[in-house]
């Protein structure tokens, strides 16, 4: 053999097809999405003016009208889930930074996983005989509660890594300055680890802005305004998915117009999380 | 700490409730639940297969579409593609995963139904439609719409985790295999994605866990019709969908109380399922640790 | 005339052996970074030849250039001449590919492939470039690898069991078995008992020595007394003010350490340098 010999033809093509297949894939998957945008921008377009974010929908058939309320509605669920789930995500984080490796620890993270795998039509039902069964009438508290179950897998598990992530002497400094312990950690530690913490909680916000399966029997949505959580309320998602599946032309315009406004606020979300995560770590 | 209490009880709570709730249901129709394909709400007679049939298959079509896929695509990104190329695409994967179900479920419908039975399914019926799999009429929404409706939303799970496990296969053994005089596929192919497999394997698993439990968008492209049948083609009726369909219309207890006991035997498929997902993935992170 | 080394060296050099591979004005390159400059030097035929030199040298990234690895990570390059029997493996037609299954190389901690069986990791190289997959074959080329690396005796019965069920001195003699088991001319060791301990470290000295009867082997150490038992030319490597490597002094091994010329490797061999 040769210094110079070329590599047998067979090979050299093996690789190079592999290669294109396997580049073909990741094309295809990023393709898709790039389609599935293009679809939502496109035919949502036509449906957003200023009558269709501030109008209330109208009754069957009736063209025009608009989706305020699920807007507004979905504002304030998710807005209750966030007020509920900080505390006690944060708090479980804490407590597994600290506490990090009994078997306490061990079997909260264990519940921590399976609860992030759960299907959140699961979760829905579990808010419905918690809330909605007892007091007869659907409401906007109910989904907000299964919101926030939604919410807490991540927010614990980003918790624990924030506060996990601040080093050691950030803590020691706080004891040696006197702060008592929990001094130290509301004054220093967390917000040492905030940057981390507010990209979790807006990743969190993300994954349930989205949500829809448990909204079916929370808050079952309205046509109405309706601010006051302990009622049926509407909500951006729930009014896109009982659109598309009616047949109405109008209201199938309308889901478009939905969809677009709730995937331009779950992209902002997600940017601003990235933003978070960046800011946060070059500041270290 | 008080909060952590309260999460542990929320978690725990659930399940109780759950079986709570499914109590009546589970005392009148006992295991035999499971495998009967009643479902009339008139006569009170309530079975789980047709959903779990629908379930399972979807997820299945799901899994083996995204899978392929994923993997492939990850091994692209991790090993072949120059950054320039990488980072964009890695984002957009990712970006698929923030995507709400609800407008997947509204592309599935709108878009890739009819295109489906406009050109996909004609195409299949006329050459593979000898197979029982791909025979019978064509509607655009059933089982196969929906699997590769599901498949394009957990294509990111298992893209995002098979490319940091591949990435973080030690160097020295692409070094190795190189110094051998093997090309960058042979080596990606025989030693490097072999290396990951366990933890690739529980990615799958994972993914398979969301598809199984993802419910509007297989709602929207599903059929929503409780049958068992061969062909691909046909509508079906997941556990989840039959749940966000007729729970609100529920009249007897009876009739809730099944609907319950049907998100019981999801929640109880879905702790399985991932509990393996993460077993698998936590046995090739103990075999990494040096002898 | 030439006074015995304190440690004497096991095989004498062949005399006037042909040279089989040669390096010309090598220099590498880690991005925009220059590593080593302008380095030369031959090896003969069935000559064990040490490159030795403090950390930061060039001596690892020098090795790796015999083979054409170096440039196989990201924004490296090289440049210069390394011709194997003749042909410059760096020339425009030769594929790095083809050059790897003439070049081989055992690297500085085990690396054998975790997922394969013990012989399946020695037959890896065969079956995968395409050598042959005759199972037959195979188990035949396994043999002779592995009683080449002083290793079958002690797997002979567990052929089968994970490479990684193996001491750390077994699995880097199975790790020159698999780089032996594709027939290669030269075999090049980039410090290869540095995470051994002393007596795998010797089993694996004794061992090159029997190797260096079909193949010739080039091997990088920063363990002087390592250098003097086991080789017969010594190279010396230094990293100037830049960090940039280039070769001081290249000499049979006696030679190099009883009447070193250059003053630096004098420093070196006394342990006054690094």
């Amino acid at each position: 053999m040769i210094a110079g010999a070329r590599l047998e033809p067979g090979r050299r093509y093996r690789g190079l097809a592999g290669v294109l297949v396997t580049g073909f894939c990741s094309a295809l998957a990023a393709g898709l999405l790039i389609v599935l945008l293009g679809y939502v921008i496109a035919q949502g377009w036509t449906a957003i003016n200023p009558s269709f974010l501030t109008q209330l929908p109208r009754p069957v058939g009736v063209t025009g009208g608009g989706v305020a309320n699920g807007i507004v509605g979905s504002v304030i669920i998710v807005g209750i889930a966030t007020l509920m789930a900080m505390p006690i995500g944060i708090l479980t984080g804490l407590y597994l930074a600290v506490y990090g490796r009994g078997f306490a620890a061990e079997f909260i993270r264990f519940l921590a996983e399976v609860l992030s795998g759960l299907p959140s039509i699961a979760i829905g039902l579990f808010a419905y005989t918690l809330f909605v069964q007892p007091f007869g009438h659907f409401s906007g508290f109910s989904a907000a509660f299964a919101f926030t179950v939604l919410m807490l897998p991540l927010m614990v598990r980003t918790s624990e890594e924030a506060i996990r992530g601040v080093p050691i002497a950030v803590r020691e400094g706080a004891l040696a300055l006197g702060l008592p312990d929990y001094g130290g950690v509301l004054h220093v530690v967390l917000p040492a680890a905030r940057p981390l913490i507010v990209t979790g909680l807006l990743l969190a916000i993300a994954r349930v802005t989205g949500e829809t399966a448990p909204l079916l029997f929370t808050a079952f949505g309205s046509q109405f305004w309706e601010a006051n959580p302990g009622a049926p309320m509407a909500e951006l998602s729930l009014q896109i998915f009982t659109y598309a599946i009616s047949p109405y032309d109008d209201w199938h315009r309308q889901a478009w117009g939905g969809a677009l406004l709730l995937i331009a606020a779950v992209l902002v979300l997600n940017i601003g999380a990235r933003l978070a995560l960046s800011r946060g770590s070059k500041r270290r | 700490m008080a909060a952590t209490l309260l999460f542990v009880a929320i978690v725990v709570g659930l399940f109780l409730q759950l079986v709570h709730g499914s109590w009546e249901s589970l005392t009148t129709f006992g295991p035999g639940f499971i495998w009967s394909s009643a479902w009339n709400p008139v006569t009170n007679k309530f079975g789980a297969l047709p959903f779990i049939f629908g379930t399972v298959v979807s997820s299945a079509i799901a899994i083996v579409v995204a899978s392929v896929v994923g993997i492939a695509a990850a091994v692209f990104l991790a090993e072949f593609a120059p950054p320039f190329i990488a980072r964009p695409i890695s984002f957009l994967i990712e970006l698929l995963a923030a995507v709400p179900s609800v407008v997947f479920g509204l592309w599935g419908l709108f878009v890739l139904a009819p295109v489906l039975a406009r050109s996909v399914d004609p195409f299949l019926a006329h050459t593979l439609g000898f197979l029982p799999l791909f025979s019978g009429p064509i509607y655009g929404v059933g089982l196969l719409t929906a699997g590769l409706l599901l498949a394009l939303m957990i294509v990111p799970t298992v893209a995002a985790i098979t490319r940091d496990l591949i990435l973080a296969v030690p160097n020295e053994l692409r070094e190795a295999s190189i110094s051998l005089g093997a090309t960058r596929w042979e080596t990606t192919m025989r030693v490097v994605v072999p290396a990951a497999r366990a933890g690739i394997m529980g990615a799958c698993v994972l993914a398979l866990g969301r598809a199984l439990g993802e419910t509007i968008a297989a709602t929207m492209v599903i059929g929503n019709r409780p049958a068992i049948s061969a062909s691909l083609f046909a509508p079906s009726y997941t556990l989840s969908s039959v749940i966000a369909n007729e729970f609100t219309e529920a009249t007897s207890s009876l009739y809730i109380s099944a609907l319950l006991e049907l998100g019981l035997i999801l929640f109880v498929i879905s702790v399985i399922v991932n509990g393996s997902a993460r077993l698998l993935m936590f046995s090739m992170l103990r075999r990494e640790r040096p002898r | 005339m030439i006074v015995q080394a304190a440690i004497p060296v096991k095989n004498a050099a062949p005399a006037g052996g042909e040279v089989v591979l040669s390096a010309r004005s090598v220099s590498a390159w880690y991005g925009p970074k220059l590593a080593i400059r302008d380095v030369s030097m031959d090896f003969k035929r069935n000559s064990i030849t040490a490159l030795m030199g403090p950390s930061g040298c060039g001596k690892t990234t020098f090795l790796r250039c015999l083979n054409r690895i170096h440039e196989s990570a990201l924004g490296t390059r090289a440049s210069g001449e390394v011709l194997l029997d003749g042909a410059d493996i760096y020339s425009r037609g030769a594929d790095p590919i083809v050059t790897r299954r003439r070049i081989g190389m055992v690297f500085q901690r085990p690396n054998p492939f975790p997922t394969m069986s013990i012989i399946n990791n020695v037959v890896a190289g065969p079956r995968y470039t395409g050598i042959t997959r005759d199972p037959l074959e195979l188990s035949e080329i396994a043999e002779q690898a592995l009683r080449r690396a002083a290793l079958f005796d002690e797997v002979k019965d567990k052929l089968k069991a994970p490479a990684a069920s193996l001491s750390g001195g077994q699995q880097q003699r199975l790790c020159i078995a698999r780089a032996l088991a594709v027939k290669p001319e030269v075999l090049l060791m980039d410090e290869p008992t540095s995470a051994l301990d002393p007596l795998s470290t010797l089993k694996i000295e004794e061992l090159m020595q029997d190797l260096a009867v079909d193949f010739t082997v080039v091997i990088v150490t920063h363990n002087l007394q390592q250098a003097a038992r086991v080789s017969q030319f010594a190279a010396f490597m230094l990293g100037d003010e830049d960090r940039v490597g280039a070769l001081v002094e290249f000499a049979p091994t006696e030679r190099i350490f009883t009447h070193p010329q250059d003053p630096r490797t004098e420093d070196y061999i006394t342990g006054r340098l690094g």
